[in-house]
């Protein structure tokens, strides 16, 4: 075997791989999405049907039951601001923190990043009885401020790290040149950082989207997201795969789709990200 | 314009205002199952009849709905104005005085013709705090093809014993066809509620008079060893992951001889469009031992008022409502008769519905001698057939049924199980400072 053929092999098996990889993990959202078109019965079949009739009878009785678009919209709402406040939170905090380093950022990043390490369900109660007596109990506000706080750690510590990786040297031209503060991080850092800066705000949205905890225990109707929706469909006793499936699809369709178009960045961001 | 028109225009003003202003947001809290459901649907006549009062429905899954209820109830929180609860929440909750009182019901409600152990399972010390939208039994599902075909006759209230037998010969792995299936999932809500009435109809209790818990007794080993020795010797595989829903999905596609289970299933394994063995099921009551007292249980979905509701009147109208006779008959007449919500009232069992619903007669006659008083041989401290109405329970009973699971799945002897649930049950009372 040449040594061309032997790294054309080696080529081959690594995409095999990567692409049975890829299958198993895309699986599970494959199968959501199939038995969200089968019928209850067709759901729970064994051996597992891939060929049956398709129907769309479960995502009509989720719009005739429930009214997804409220639900979506609250996502939506609630999603995109507490990402936004991440943002303008976290981008001063970490060009502090990169720039103007001192003995104690390390030990400061760390303990933000802590808080992190919580079970939720230890803080349910103070959280509970504060949104309560603000009167925030079922609003979009108290489900902005909590995302907007359990995300800004993860959100600091990764701006910081694109951060660091930027020469400090750059922003002292920028500054010779007579930039002011807000010239300085606006036109030369933040385009600089820009694939870093989307990869965060990307991770930060997916991760408001997804989060289900604090949704369930602080809304009821009115705020309620698509995560609250999703939990409707669970049941103990009865069989509803079929709907459970229309819905989680429906649930993760707008974020996928947002994903799926932003992916270069995403990609780019994380991998910059995971090797440091 | 004249000063009576002006005047006319003001007081409709002035009255339209005033309904506007008057009309009150109930949030009711329900949960995911099939009647609950009908229940939204069907809401919206109740609507249109009272223009006043507009609904929003939070549906949540049973144990989220319970930790949801728990924290917003705990705290007065005040996001619910009706609360869909069981009989285990309905007499803690209302003893703490966290549920107003179902009094002053009107006289077309007929507070009679609900079965007096619903109404007492709701009830503490005689004061009612729910009103019962359904209620549930437990028994014995069978395909009845199966069992003619093996010559078998199963008899209107078998034993454990007999039904062991049977799932014994109609047990054909190598067919997919398993001899019984029974709730394996550790869960005070899973398998703890059938291992408990297991346990009762071996004459086992979970506490004696001085609540000294008696796992290490002859009652218990002789249930857990039975329930064990059954499934293992005729159940499915990975039956420790097995509650309601995993056997019901078993049971519909044909690959279970024998079910002992809710009585709320007995609608889903008849309905075509969920079962394949449909047309084959036959019903009998759940299986006894030495004492035929606790063997099936009692279980009720109720809607209550917290306290701290701002919609009071609302509520109990809305409550009164779905749990009254005309409810029924308006299921009845939308989506027939044999989705009528079951195990409330006296008049739901009519002959029409008996006819409709072939699984109607068992639960009547199981709910009828259901006593939570007295559930087991031995007089018990405790009120509850599959459960015990304390606080602790939800904690106690997780984590024997932990202890079970870890039994049936061969981790563990029956012995081991049984006594670190004597030793864990123990601590946990102590801590919780019984005897009280």
């Amino acid at each position: 075997m040449t040594l061309q053929q032997s790294r054309r092999l080696q080529s081959l098996l690594l995409g095999t791989l990567a692409w049975a990889i890829a299958i198993l993990i895309f699986f599970p959202i494959f199968w959501m999405v199939l038995t969200s078109f089968k019928t209850e019965l067709d759901a729970f079949a064994t051996p597992p049907q891939f060929i049956f009739t398709p129907t769309l009878e479960n995502y009509l009785h989720i719009e005739d039951r429930s009214g997804y678009f409220h639900f979506a919209w609250n996502s939506v709402v609630i999603s995109f601001t507490a990402t936004a406040l991440c943002m303008l939170i976290a981008i001063p905090a970490a060009y502090s923190m990169a720039f103007y380093e001192t003995k104690r950022t390390k030990g400061t990043l760390l303990w933000m990043l802590s808080t992190k390490m919580l079970p939720p369900v230890g803080v349910l109660m103070p959280i509970y009885l504060l949104a309560k007596s603000l009167g925030l109990l079922d609003t979009r506000t108290a489900l902005i401020i909590i995302y907007t706080l359990i995300n800004l750690p993860i959100v600091v510590w990764m701006i910081y790290t694109y951060f660091k990786d930027i020469p400090k040297d750059i922003l002292e031209a920028a500054r010779l040149d007579g930039a002011t503060l807000w010239q300085e991080v606006v036109r030369v850092l933040l385009p600089i950082s820009k694939g870093g800066l989307a990869s965060t705000l990307l991770l930060s949205l997916i991760l408001c989207w997804n989060e289900a905890f604090w949704s369930l225990n602080l809304t009821s109707s009115s705020a309620a997201p698509l995560t609250a929706l999703i939990a409707s469909y669970s049941s103990p006793e009865g069989l509803f795969w079929a709907k459970l499936s229309a819905v989680s699809t429906l649930a993760c369709a707008p974020i996928l789709i947002f994903g799926w178009i932003s992916q270069k960045q995403l990609v780019r961001g994380l991998s910059f990200g995971a090797v440091k | 314009m004249n000063i009576p028109v002006k005047a006319l225009c003001v007081a409709t003003c002035m009255t339209l205002s005033g309904l506007s202003l008057g009309a009150q947001t109930l949030t009711i809290a329900t949960v995911n199952n099939s009647d609950m459901i009908r229940m939204q649907k069907l809401a919206k006549i109740f609507e249109s009849e009272h223009p006043e009062i507009k609904l929003n429905w939070v549906v949540l899954e049973e144990n989220v709905l319970r930790q949801r209820l728990t924290t917003d109830i705990a705290t007065q929180g005040g996001q619910f104005d009706v609360l869909t609860i069981g009989m285990y929440e309905a007499a803690l909750w209302g003893a703490k005085g966290w549920l107003e009182p179902m009094t002053d019901l009107p006289a077309t409600y007929a507070l009679d013709d609900v079965f007096p152990s619903v109404r007492d399972g709701l009830s503490v010390k005689g004061t009612l705090y729910a009103l019962p939208f359904y209620a549930e039994s437990s028994m014995t599902y069978y395909r009845t093809d199966l069992f003619k075909d093996a010559g078998l006759t199963m008899p209107e209230h078998p034993t454990w014993e007999q039904i062991a037998d049977f799932a014994k010969t109609l047990n054909k792995p190598a067919q997919e066809q398993y001899g019984i299936c029974l709730r394996g999932k550790a869960g005070w809500g899973e398998n703890m509620a059938l291992i408990s009435t297991i346990a009762n109809a071996y004459g086992a209790r979970w506490f004696n008079e001085q609540w000294q818990p008696e796992f290490t007794g002859p009652e218990w080993k002789n249930a857990l060893n039975f329930y064990v020795n059954t499934m293992k010797a005729s159940g499915p595989p990975g039956a420790t992951s097995n509650g309601f829903n995993e056997n019901l999905a078993l049971f519909n596609s044909g690959k279970c001889a024998i079910w002992v289970d809710a009585s709320v299933a007995g609608s889903f394994v008849t309905d075509s469009s969920q079962s394949k063995v449909s047309e084959h099921v036959g019903f009998t009551f759940a299986p006894h031992a030495v004492t035929d007292k606790g063997s099936a249980w009692l279980y009720s979905w109720a809607l209550a008022i917290p306290t701290s509701s701002k919609a009071k009147d609302a509520a109990k109208t809305f409550s009164t409502w779905a749990t009254s006779k005309e409810y029924g008959a308006l299921v009845a007449e939308k989506d027939g008769v044999a989705n009528v919500p079951p195990g409330t009232r006296a008049s739901t069992y009519s002959d029409a519905y008996l006819k409709a619903a072939p699984f109607a007669k068992v639960t009547l006659e199981s709910l009828k001698v259901a006593n939570p008083k007295d559930p087991t041989l031995k007089p018990v401290p405790y009120v509850g057939i599959q459960l015990v109405t304390i606080p602790e329970f939800q904690a106690v009973g997780t984590q024997v049924g932990k202890l079970f699971s870890a039994a049936l799945i061969g981790q563990t002897t029956v012995d081991q199980a049984l006594a670190a649930a004597q030793q864990t049950t123990e601590r946990e009372m102590k801590r919780a400072g019984y005897p009280k």
